[in-house]
C-alpha cells in the first residue's frame, strides 16, 4: 500500500517532520525505519495485523448515518464509530500495528507515554495479548485525574510509573519515555499519535489509516459515492484525525476539517489550539506547530479534555494546514460537552470528550443540503462522565 | 587553529547558565578558570532537556525560574572578558525562536569558541544550518556512541575539524552511572583513530579521577557535567575540582 500523504526521505511534509534526535537514538531510529518498511510489503504481516483488528478489535467499525444530526444540519451526518473499538477509542489500532511490528524486530519491553491514558491502556491490552513487557510513563498530574485509566493499565499488567519532571503532564512523560529509549536501546518504543521522529508520524498515521479506508467502503454502499464533502476529526497529536483523512488528500473536493481545543478561549491563555496559537519548533524530534514563549520554552497547553491538551501537532497536520489543504476550527470546553451532552440525549451514544470537540465543529462550519459528512468519533465517554456529570449540575 | 587542540590531556566542565542563580555564570567561570579548566560548556536551559538525566533536567528547571534567556546569557557572556574557552550546548528550539542568524553572531561577537545542539543531527546541520554556521565562522560540535560506525565518525570528525568530537560514553542519557573496562578501552581507540587529528572529548556520566584518568588514556580530554552541578548543589564544587586535579595541572 503506498500512502497517499507521503513524507520526503527524511520525514519532512514541507518545513516540517524530520527527525531531529540526538546520536543516541539514531540507531534506535533507524532500525524502526527499516522494520517499518519491511512490514509495508510483508503479506502476512498484514495479514496478520488485519486479522486481528477484525477478530480482536472489532473492525469495521460501524458508518452510522444520524438522522437526528442531520435533521438538524440539514445535509446528511454519519458518524465513524470508532468508540466501538476494543477499549473504546482509535488508540488500539496503532498499537496492534506497532506492537506487532516490535514482535518482528525481536522485542520483549514495550516503552509508551500517555496522557488521558487512552493510548496507555490500549498499550497495555495489545502488550497482555501478545505477552509483552509494558511500561507506561504518566504525568504525575494526569495520574490524579485520570486514576481509573491507571487502574486499569496496572490491572492489565502494565507499570505505570509517574513522569514527575518539568509540568507532569502528556509533554514530560513523552520526555521520560525518550529517555528511558535512550538509556533502554532493546526496548521498543511505542508512540501514541502521529508526533515525535520520523518515521512515527508516517507509522501511525499508516495504521490509522484503517478508518478512511472503512470509511470508503461504508460510504460507497451507502450513498453510491465512496467520497464525502467534509471530514471532521478532533486534533491532539493527530493520529485520527490522519486516519480519518489518510484517503482523502489527493480528492481535494472531500474538505478536511481538524478540530483543536480552544479551552476557555483563545485568547484566555488556557487553550491548546496550537495551529493557531503555535509556531514552527522543536520538541519530541520533530519540527512542527509548537506552543512556546518568545525564548522557544514549551508552554503547557490547556484544554477540559486530557487527550487534546498538547503542545505540538502532528508534522503532517502542520504541513497541510499550512498548505490550506486542511482547514483548523476551534472549540471551547463548554461547546465540547454541550455537543457530548447532546449526542448522549439524541442518540444515546456517549462521546469521549475529545470526539465531542469534532462534533461541536457541526455548529461552527457552513453547511449546505448536498454536503454529505463524515464526523469521526474517535471514542466514548465514559472516562469522562465524571467530568460530565459536574459540568451538567451547574 | 582549533581551540581545542592542546598538548595536555584536558579537563571540561559543564554548568548549566542561570543555576543556582541567575546571576552564577560569571562567577562559575572565573572559578572553573583560576581551576585551569581548558574549556567550559555553559548549558542553555530548555523546558524539554530530552537527552539529560534527572540532575541536569533539574538545574535546567530552576535557572528557567530564574528567569535564564538567550538574552541574558549573551549579556553574561560579552561582560566576562577573558580566555577561557566557552562552548554553549543546549536543544535547537530556543535558538531557532531566537533567530539562528541572530543566535551565531552573538556568539561570533562574544567569542563562543563552539555549539553542541544534540537534537541537531549532522543530516539536518548539513540540510538547513551549515550555510549559516558557515556564514558566521562557527563550527558546531557534534555527538558520537561508541556504536556510531568508523565511517560516520570520520565523516563528523571531519566536519568538526575546527572543534571537536564528543563522545558520549555509553548509550544513556547524561549522569547515568557508567565503567569502563578493558574492552571499552578497545573500542575507544578505534574510535580516537577514526577521528584522526580531530580533538576527541567524553562525557556523560564522568564523576571522579578516576574516570577522568581512564579517559585521558584515550581521549583529548574528559567532560564533567551532573557530578560538578550536584558539587554545586551541596556547596562543595571547590573540593570537587580540586579532587580531579592532576599534577600537570596542579
Ligand atoms: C478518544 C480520543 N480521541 C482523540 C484523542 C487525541 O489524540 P489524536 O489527536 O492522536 O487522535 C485521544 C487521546 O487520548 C482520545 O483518547
Amino acid at each position: 500500500m503506498k500512502t497517499a500523504i507521503q513524507p520526503d526521505e527524511m520525514g519532512f511534509y514541507g518545513e516540517f517532520g524530520g527527525a531531529f534526535v540526538p546520536e543516541l537514538l539514531r540507531p534506535n531510529i533507524e532500525e524502526l525505519t527499516r522494520a517499518f518498511r519491511t512490514a509495508q510489503d510483508d503479506k502476512s504481516f498484514q495479514a496478520d495485523y488485519l486479522s486481528l483488528l477484525k477478530d480482536y478489535v472489532g473492525r469495521p467499525t460501524p458508518l452510522y448515518y444520524s438522522s437526528k444530526l442531520s435533521d438538524t444540519h440539514g445535509c446528511a451526518i454519519y458518524l465513524k464509530r470508532e468508540d466501538l473499538n476494543h477499549t473504546g477509542a482509535h488508540k488500539i489500532n496503532n498499537t496492534i500495528g506497532q506492537i506487532l511490528l516490535a514482535k518482528s524486530m525481536g522485542k520483549q519491553t514495550i516503552v509508551a507515554e500517555t496522557g488521558a491514558g487512552q493510548h496507555g491502556v490500549a498499550t497495555a491490552t495489545t502488550c497482555a495479548l501478545m505477552d509483552m513487557e509494558c511500561i507506561v510513563f504518566m504525568g504525575e498530574v494526569d495520574m490524579a485525574r485520570q486514576a481509573p485509566n491507571v487502574q486499569r493499565m496496572e490491572f492489565l499488567g502494565a507499570k505505570v510509573i509517574p513522569a514527575k519532571s518539568g509540568s507532569r503532564t502528556l509533554k514530560d512523560a513523552t520526555n521520560e519515555a525518550i529517555r528511558f529509549w535512550i538509556n533502554h536501546p532493546d526496548a521498543y518504543y511505542l508512540i501514541g499519535s502521529v508526533v515525535g521522529p520520523h518515521p512515527y508520524p508516517e507509522m501511525v498515521a499508516y495504521f490509522q489509516s484503517i478508518i478512511s479506508e472503512e470509511i470508503q467502503s461504508q460510504l460507497k454502499e451507502k450513498t453510491g459515492s465512496s467520497s464525502p464533502t467534509k471530514v471532521i476529526a478532533c486534533v491532539g497529536g493527530g493520529s485520527n484525525a490522519a486516519g480519518a483523512f489518510y484517503h482523502f488528500y489527493e480528492n481535494e473536493d472531500v474538505e478536511l476539517i481538524a478540530v483543536e481545543a480552544a479551552g476557555k478561549g483563545l485568547n484566555s491563555g488556557e487553550s491548546a489550539a496550537t495551529s493557531i496559537l503555535g509556531t514552527p519548533g522543536v520538541l519530541h524530534g520533530s519540527m512542527t506547530l509548537l506552543m512556546q514563549d518568545a525564548y522557544g520554552q514549551v508552554t503547557e497547553p490547556y484544554s477540559i479534555s486530557a487527550g487534546l491538551d498538547y503542545p505540538g501537532i502532528g508534522p503532517l497536520h502542520a504541513h497541510s494546514i499550512q498548505t490550506g489543504r486542511t482547514k483548523s476550527i476551534s472549540v471551547s470546553d463548554e461547546q465540547a460537552l454541550s455537543a457530548a451532552k447532546n449526542l448522549s440525549r439524541n442518540e444515546g451514544i456517549l462521546p469521549a470528550l475529545e470526539s465531542a470537540h469534532a462534533l461541536a465543529a457541526l455548529e461552527q462550519i457552513e453547511l449546505s443540503p448536498s454536503d454529505i459528512v463524515v464526523v469521526n468519533l474517535s471514542g466514548r465517554g465514559d472516562k469522562d462522565l465524571s467530568t460530565y456529570l459536574q459540568h451538567s449540575s451547574k | 587553529m582549533n581551540t581545542f587542540k592542546k598538548s595536555h590531556k584536558q579537563l571540561s566542565i559543564f554548568v548549566t547558565a542561570g543555576y543556582p542563580n541567575l546571576e552564577s555564570l560569571p562567577e562559575q567561570l572565573s572559578l572553573l578558570e583560576a581551576k585551569g579548566v581548558d574549556f567550559v560548556e555553559v548549558g542553555i536551559p530548555f523546558s524539554d532537556p530530552m537527552a539529560d538525566g534527572p540532575t541536569i533536567q533539574k538545574t535546567s528547571d530552576i535557572a528557567l525560574k530564574n528567569g535564564m534567556n538567550l538574552d541574558r546569557l549573551f549579556d553574561q557572556l560579552r561582560e566576562y572578558n577573558s580566555n577561557l574557552p566557552v562552548v554553549l550546548m543546549g536543544y535547537l528550539n530556543p535558538v531557532l525562536a531566537y533567530g539562528i542568524d541572530r543566535f551565531l553572531s552573538l556568539c561570533k561577537e562574544v567569542g563562543v569558541s563552539s555549539v553542541i545542539l544534540p537534537d541537531m543531527s549532522l543530516e539536518i546541520y548539513e540540510r538547513f544550518y551549515q550555510t549559516t554556521f558557515h556564514e558566521y565562522e562557527i563550527t558546531p560540535c557534534f555527538l558520537i556512541t561508541p556504536s556510531t560506525s568508523t565511517e560516520r565518525i570520520a565523516t563528523i570528525a571531519k566536519t568538526c575539524r575546527n572543534s571537536f568530537v564528543y563522545l558520549v560514553s555509553s548509550n544513556a542519557t547524561t549522569g547515568e552511572n557508567i565503567s569502563f573496562g578493558q574492552d571499552q578501552k578497545k573500542r575507544f581507540e578505534r574510535i580516537r583513530s577514526a577521528c584522526g587529528e580531530t580533538p576527541l572529548f567524553m562525557g556523560f556520566g564522568i564523576d571522579s579521577k578516576e574516570k577522568v584518568d581512564f579517559v585521558h588514556e584515550v581521549c583529548d580530554g574528559a567532560i564533567i557535567g551532573s557530578a560538578y552541578l550536584k558539587a554545586l548543589e551541596h556547596g562543595n564544587e571547590i573540593t570537587f575540582l580540586e579532587s580531579l586535579q592532576t599534577h600537570e595541572q596542579a
